[in-house]
């Protein structure tokens, strides 16, 4: 990193970083990402390896949360049968805002081995609530889990906070230009 | 003890109720009984001594097509020999005597034969579903199972 090469020479330049205050919001927000600590089926015992030292989900700024209220974002680690999709919808609606979903494995993705048989399960959770960054596998290794993070990350780091309706829609005109 | 000898035993006591003794190789040896005198059946196999059997290691509810039926293992910690006891009911009326009184393991065992294929048991003091909920239609590992087209506004096949 830029910054801390310049740890050697605190005085480099001055001391002063320039940059636009939206960027360092967002540096702060994708970096203290706190999440619910939240387990359903085999991809769980993945995500609890990433949480142990070995792979240390911690050096993301991830810190488990137990209350929805106080969580920036879930992973919807498993299989999502519909006894569960009602209670994970409740918890998405109780988490507060800006929130986000990542959807680990087949089973959350797209219902994975239960998609011909499973009279019990949900295809998909993004058939209830809107997920944010998809990681494949049955179940995914924690790297990938990482990967999936980092992805979240560079997600939050794009995101607009001020003007967002006017930037979005300045947005849209561009695709619209290119599309055309 | 062999099988073999706890099915003379038994016959001899409860003559008719005892259907049908099978000990074809590799397969577990059991006896088929009525459904009438299952209790009475387990009851003896837990308090007699030279039974023995303390452990009802499983308890599975069948679908053989034509009827229902459910499958108790049991085994003997202490004399370490083990029996498997078989009941047959109809689809109509599926209905056997509960043995949650008996091993206190069948609670549950029982709650999910019931929830699965919907096999009533007489006696069972809390006879509700256990994996699906509660306002579940129908009974998921039946042969003749239709899945539902929704479940709650969430679409089920794809």
């Amino acid at each position: 990193m830029g910054l801390l090469n310049k740890l050697d020479d605190p005085y480099y330049g001055g001391g002063i970083i320039l940059g636009k205050v939206e960027d360092i919001l967002n540096w702060g927000r994708s970096k203290s990402d706190w999440y619910l600590q939240f387990g359903l089926a085999c991809c769980a015992i993945e995500f609890m390896a990433m949480n142990a030292s070995h792979f240390d989900f911690m050096r993301f700024g991830c810190i488990p949360r137990t209350s929805p209220r106080q969580a920036d974002f879930i992973i919807i680690s498993g299989t999502v049968t519909f006894k569960m999709a009602e209670r994970i919808k409740t918890l998405y609606e109780q988490m507060a805002e800006p929130k986000y979903v990542i959807s680990m494995g087949s089973c959350a993705n797209s219902g994975g081995p239960y998609w011909e048989h499973g009279y019990h399960v949900l295809k998909g959770v993004d058939r209830i609530i809107p997920v944010d960054v998809y990681v494949p596998g049955c179940p995914p290794r924690p790297e990938a889990l990482e990967e999936g993070m980092i992805r979240l990350q560079e997600k939050i780091n794009k995101q607009a906070i001020f003007n967002k309706r006017k930037r979005l829609a300045e947005e849209e005109q561009k695709e619209l230009i290119i599309s055309n | 003890m062999q099988a073999q000898e706890i099915y003379e035993k038994l016959k001899a006591e409860f003559g008719d109720a005892i259907i049908e003794f099978n000990a074809e190789p590799f397969f577990d040896p059991f006896v088929r009984v009525t459904t009438d005198k299952l209790f009475d059946i387990c009851l003896e196999l837990r308090d007699t001594p030279e039974f023995d059997f303390d452990y009802l290691a499983c308890l599975s509810g069948m679908d053989y097509k034509e009827n229902l039926g459910v499958v108790y293992h049991l085994y003997s910690i202490k004399l370490k020999h083990s029996f498997v006891v078989k009941v047959t009911v109809s689809k109509e009326n599926p209905v056997v005597p509960s043995v949650e009184r008996i091993w206190r393991t069948a609670d549950w065992h029982e709650r999910e034969a019931y929830d699965m294929m919907g096999i009533q048991f007489e006696g069972h003091h809390n006879l509700i579903r256990i994996l699906c909920p509660y306002d579940w239609e129908g009974f998921p590992l039946r042969k003749d199972y239709v899945q539902p087209d929704e479940y709650h506004g969430m679409k089920v096949p794809y």
